[in-house]
């Protein structure tokens, strides 16, 4: 049995186990659908134009500084599960790679890039 | 010494083995029987977690908190249940019917999958995976394509922003929230939750205080509690990315809100708290589940606390904290833990050769001492930091309110 077996299993369980209640939802529950009921609940306006639209790039900012930071972190794992048997310039090392990626940080703050506007 | 968990498994193997399966069939049977317990009792707990919050959030606001279905309102949720199951499921119009359903699937799913990882006791663990640590981080951002895939699919404005909001809150909680997982894999050197459990003699939360504060605050975010419930700021997006969802596909979404803090409650445990570890728990791995219910508890109590207490906090202030003051100090934290731990390694390895080991409380007290000084100086430097960032602020919005003048009562109506 591989470790990974268990995963799979559990996986599948944890797909059906919320799927169920659902679709019982739907089998017992009342379904008596119409045009109001079902129209965009915006707190009793009508809701105008398309949800779909063009959003702030903000937004895309902050998810393009979020993507250095989790590449960076998971290029820290390894060194941290080998950090045991580094010597003290393995560990510099790594932290100057930390230091690399904290000077993107201050550069992306001064840029203003992470300002909520 | 067998735990429950041992003597369960040896009985059933026993039993299948007996009846003519082959051991491997026999192991698949049994592995498929245990996740489908535990998925179920992660679940079903909840019933029980609910009440709780319930309860004692209600005695915090000064109330008496569900009282009337059973004795102390205990199958208060099991009614709510109840009416849930018999409520439409609306489907609004425009709506994308696939993500739409699968968003509060997958939400549950990246909860219950967490479990996986957790060791019960000494010797019970789902599986213990060589990457561990990575494999919590991977499946707990499963949660945020949910958020999104809700927000998209409902086809409402205040769905889509709240999603929005919600995923760039998460995804930036997930920095520091990672980060932190990386200092118990550093001082353990293993990237097996078993293993990083049984390495805390000294809890790593004892020797690591400010670790572990930082992972709190960070889970709080992920797991969108109070004061960083911007999921659902009703006062703002009515009900953020669930806005449109009712009946049991609302329900789910709720079941796995309260699952996660329920699961963060039990990483910490873990951990930061040692787990399983206790008095006697080597010896009688049964007694290590029951301390770590018990440190579970106390945790998701901190979290209930915390839910009762703090304010809201706004969208640019949540932001702001996270990648203007958690993360760089994260990264102090670990840069400075490294440095000062290796040179000690390296200045102290005559004096103490077990300096690395983590067998026992004697032979981790060096390593401990020396972590638990660095903790405390970037601490005091934080506190320090934070409190002259309050000031700068209090002074910035003196001056911008002080061109106003003064109201002076009774003098208007002149």
């Amino acid at each position: 049995m591989g470790e990974w077996t268990f995963i799979a299993l559990l996986f599948i369980i944890s797909l059906i186990l919320p799927a169920v209640p659902i679709i019982a939802g739907r089998l017992l529950g009342p379904r008596k659908p119409n045009p109001l009921k079902n129209s965009t609940y915006e707190c009793g306006v009508e809701t105008v134009g398309d949800t779909w639209v063009q959003f702030k790039v903000q937004y895309y900012i902050f998810a393009l500084v979020f993507l250095i930071f989790d590449i960076e972190v998971v290029f820290l794992y390894p060194w941290a599960v080998a950090y045991h048997q580094l010597p003290l310039f393995g560990v510099v090392a790594g932290i100057v790679f930390i230091v690399t990626l904290a000077e993107a940080l201050i550069y992306a703050w001064r840029k203003g890039a992470l300002e909520w506007v | 010494m067998g735990d429950i968990f041992t003597t369960i498994y040896n009985f059933l193997s026993g039993l299948l083995v007996g009846w003519g399966a082959s051991p491997i069939v026999a192991d698949a049977i049994i592995a498929f029987l245990a996740a489908a317990v535990l998925a179920t009792c992660v679940l079903l707990i909840l019933i029980f977690n609910i009440w709780l919050e319930r309860k004692v959030l209600g005695r915090i606001q000064d109330r008496i908190g569900p009282n009337r279905v059973g004795p102390y309102g205990i199958f208060q949720t099991v009614a709510d249940l109840l009416k849930l199951l018999t409520k439409e499921i609306i489907i609004p119009s425009g709506a994308d019917l696939v993500p739409f359903f699968l968003a509060p699937i997958i939400m549950v799913a990246s909860v219950i999958l967490v479990w996986a990882v957790i060791p019960f006791t000494a010797k019970t663990i789902g599986t213990d995976v060589n990457i561990g640590v990575l494999y919590l981080a991977a499946v707990g951002s499963l949660g945020i394509m949910a958020v999104l895939l809700a927000g998209w699919s409902s086809n409402n404005k205040y769905a889509l922003l709240g999603a929005f909001r919600a995923v760039a809150m998460l995804v930036s909680y997930e920095v520091p929230m990672i980060l932190m997982l990386m200092m118990p894999v550093l001082i353990t050197g293993s990237m097996r939750m078993g293993e990083i459990a049984a390495a805390q003699p000294i809890w790593y939360a004892f020797s690591m205080p400010l670790a572990a504060v930082i992972f709190l605050i960070a889970m709080t975010a992920e797991v969108g509690r109070s004061p960083f419930d911007l999921l659902e700021a009703e006062s703002e997006i009515v009900a953020g990315y669930q806005t449109e969802y009712s009946g049991f596909a609302f329900a789910m979404f709720y079941a796995a809100e309260w699952a996660h803090a329920f699961t963060m409650a039990a990483l910490i445990a873990t951990l930061f708290l040692g787990g399983w570890r206790g008095p006697g728990a080597e010896q009688y791995p049964t007694l290590g589940f029951i301390y770590f219910i018990i440190k579970t508890y106390a945790v998701y109590f901190l979290s209930i606390w915390s839910r009762g207490t703090l304010p809201r906090i706004r969208i640019d202030q949540v932001m702001s904290f996270c990648w203007k003051f958690l993360i760089p100090l994260s990264l102090i934290l670990i840069v400075l833990t490294t440095l000062a731990d290796k040179i000690a390694q390296t200045v102290l390895m005559e004096r103490f050769p077990d300096y690395m080991s983590t067998a026992s409380l004697v032979d981790m007290l060096p390593r401990a001492s020396i972590l638990l000084a660095v903790n405390l100086v970037v601490g005091a430097l934080a506190v320090w930091w934070i409190a002259l960032l309050g000031r700068r602020e209090r002074q910035r919005q003196e001056v911008a309110i002080s061109h106003l003048a003064p109201v002076e009562v009774g003098t208007a109506t002149k």
